[in-house]
């Protein structure tokens, strides 16, 4: 085949991230967990972490996210990634250690791990991503679920006397002194993806200047159990779940802010 | 090295550390606590890893994690702490990296006491956590052996890829006796081919202890068996006493084990023809080497600080061939060597009376009595 334009003016804008494997992934059509995790793979390929990254995967949608991550990687019990990722940070400390949790396995059933991870200033960083349901067992109501939402669980909608108000997490962690860097971002369109891509890319910096904890939560879409469209999960995301879980900075330590990124 | 007096728990503690443990992950639990505070004076001076967890669910899974790394690493806890661990130890048994866990027994169930006992037979021995698996468990009856033991378990449980269980009660961790700890050993230059170290230069490494696919989950089922066979094969462990004449014979391991070495001594001095049994491997268990004593006696006594939990697999391995009966003290309380000498004199009186029931049947209504007595 004879390449019409000179090689001078090709330029490759778009790609696999080396950081990922070539295996498709398992997720539904329109999920956003596919997007979290190329976001993850880019950063760890633009800081050149590839090869010194070991990844914690939690149980959840993204249980296999280690089949799609060319790093090495452990798969933890459902909300213990945080601890697993203590015990190999601690033996390796000049690795980079992460997991990538959803909303039931952090919030609900990890809730001990993640907030002593924060309190300890544990030097990981955590993905958590927020889609307000438990994915994987099929739609139940998640710690993160919005008031009134419908859900396996809830099927008259979340009521709030009886099961409390959505956890808000980000807001939580921040205020454990352990946490140096906390943010919530969403990825229901190309400019919060962008941002996304930016807080995890200082997430992974502030651990590797030994900053202590960082997390980044991402608003995220479960179409399938929310019966959802692709494109009405991502109005839901901005229409309702932004409100309520609204994208912001919660803890930056002064030496995140000294970083200068 | 000259011998130290030397507390259990600390002994424990210290014997892992010469074994080259680098990561250690615990809770505060009576009557383990000095092991996880030896932990705490010691590996950080050392330049090793030590980690106060939030729970013991938390703990195991840091284990779980540094375990994955390859490098030496343990837990240790107590009765209700070790119930909490089983998910964790689930796991790990399912993702086949090894680690070493100490417990020392307390009463129970529930809150229970801080009392010896050694009612987590059957939690530890015949698996505690979910799926098929079985850990390697050892029981030592002094502080010497909890030393030595310490040191093999690292061994074992590193050559196995397996789980390696101290399986101590309170009273060897808090008893001092003058023991010898081994030397310093060098820690560990080469970790293994499996272990995840995220690493330049080669092909990533996952651990993992999820096989979605039944065939997958079977054939890893498949390899742990195995393993397990090979456990079985090579690594039985126990110790005898007076057994080359003995008509009868009193089986006990850890703290009731040496209790019974007492009441066979007293028995000895009275003529009686009685010797000891004590498995040092629970798990795997001396089957065959209870059977061959088993078709050369004339009876046993199985003597446990539990309501005869081990008798269960001392009666599947002798296979009916003799008359095994059963002495045990419940909930913390350590039986006399009297109470046991008499046990051994009435078994070794001739035909044991109302044969009929089963042997905790008999004892419980000889226990009746005794309480009466009191
Ligand atoms: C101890 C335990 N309890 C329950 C489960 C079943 N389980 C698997 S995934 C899951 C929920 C995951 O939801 P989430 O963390 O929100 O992730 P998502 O699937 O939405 O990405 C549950 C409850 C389990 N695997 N282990
Ligand atoms: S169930 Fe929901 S979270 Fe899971 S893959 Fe499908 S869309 Fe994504």
């Amino acid at each position: 085949m004879i390449n019409p334009l000179p090689n001078t003016h090709t330029q490759v804008v778009y790609q696999r991230p080396k950081s990922l494997t070539t295996a498709v992934t398992h997720y539904c059509p329109g999920c956003t967990h596919g997007v979290s995790q190329r976001l993850v793979a880019e950063v760890l390929d633009e800081m050149g972490l590839r090869e010194k990254a070991i990844g914690v995967a939690s149980v959840g949608c993204s249980v296999f996210a280690y089949n799609y991550f060319d790093v090495d990687f452990v798969e933890a019990a459902h909300g213990r990634a945080p601890a697993m990722a203590t015990g190999i940070k601690r033996v390796f400390p000049d690795r980079t250690v992460f997991t990538y949790q959803g909303d039931g396995d952090l919030a609900s059933i990890g809730m001990a791990e993640v907030m002593h991870a924060a309190a300890r200033g544990e030097n990981i960083t955590i993905i958590f991503i927020n889609n307000a349901i438990y994915g994987m067992t099929g739609g139940q109501m998640a710690p993160t679920t919005l008031p009134g939402m419908k859900t396996t669980s809830s099927p008259l909608g979340r009521d709030i006397e009886m099961t409390g108000m959505p956890i808000r997490m980000a807001e939580l962690l921040s205020k454990m002194d352990g946490s140096s860097f906390v943010v919530r971002r969403s990825l229901h369109d190309a400019t919060n993806i962008r941002k996304a891509k930016k807080a995890i890319r200082t997430a992974f910096e502030v651990q590797q200047q030994g900053l202590g904890f960082s997390l980044v939560e991402l608003l995220s879409t479960c179409p399938t159990n929310w019966d959802l469209t692709p494109n009405e999960a991502l109005s839901f995301v901005e229409e309702k779940m932004i409100p309520y879980f609204e994208l912001g900075d919660y803890k930056v330590a002064d030496a995140v802010k000294a970083l200068k990124l | 090295m000259a011998k130290e007096l030397l507390k259990g728990n600390n002994a424990i503690a210290e014997a892992a550390i010469r074994a080259g443990v680098e990561a250690y992950f615990g809770y505060p639990i009576t009557p383990q606590t000095e092991l996880l505070e030896h932990m705490a004076a010691r590996m950080p001076a050392l330049g090793r890893t030590f980690v106060q967890a939030e729970s013991e669910v938390a703990a195991i899974n840091m284990v779980y994690g540094a375990a994955c790394t390859g490098k030496r690493v343990m837990t240790t806890s107590s009765s209700p702490g070790v119930s909490l661990m089983m998910e964790g130890l689930s796991y790990i048994a399912g993702t086949e990296v090894p680690m070493v866990l100490v417990n020392v027994m307390r009463g129970g169930p529930g809150l229970g006491n801080i009392a010896p006992s050694q009612a987590d037979y059957h939690q530890m021995v015949h698996g505690g956590g979910h799926g098929d698996y079985h850990p390697i468990v050892l029981a030592p009856a002094s502080v010497q052996e909890a030393i030595d033991i310490t040191v093999l378990a690292f061994d074992l449980a590193e050559k196995y890829r397996t789980i390696a269980v101290v399986l101590a009660d309170g009273s060897i961790g808090q008893m001092m006796e003058p023991a010898e700890l081994p030397p310093m050993a060098e820690l560990k230059k080469h970790l293994p081919h499996w272990a995840v170290t995220g690493e330049p230069g080669r092909a990533r490494r996952l651990l993992t202890s999820i096989y979605l696919n039944p065939d997958d989950e079977e054939v890893t089922n498949m390899r742990l068996l195995n393993r397990w066979m090979s456990i079985r094969e090579n690594e039985v462990r126990w110790k005898e006493y007076f057994l080359e004449d003995a008509e009868y014979v009193v089986v006990g391991f850890g703290t009731a084990g040496r209790v019974a070495l007492s009441a066979v001594r007293a028995a000895r001095a009275e003529g009686i023809k009685v010797g000891l049994f004590r498995p040092i491997t629970l798990s795997p268990f001396p089957e065959a080497q209870l059977k061959e004593i088993a078709a050369v006696s004339e009876g046993m006594l199985v003597v446990e600080m539990n309501a005869g939990q081990m008798l269960d697999d001392v009666k599947l391995a002798t296979e009916g061939l003799l008359p095994v009966e059963f002495y045990g003290r419940l909930g913390g309380v350590v039986p006399f060597p009297d109470e046991i000498l008499g046990e051994i004199k009435r078994l070794a009186a001739g035909p044991i009376p109302n044969q009929n029931g089963h042997a905790r049947q008999r004892w419980l209504e000889r226990l009746a009595l005794i309480k009466e007595r009191d």
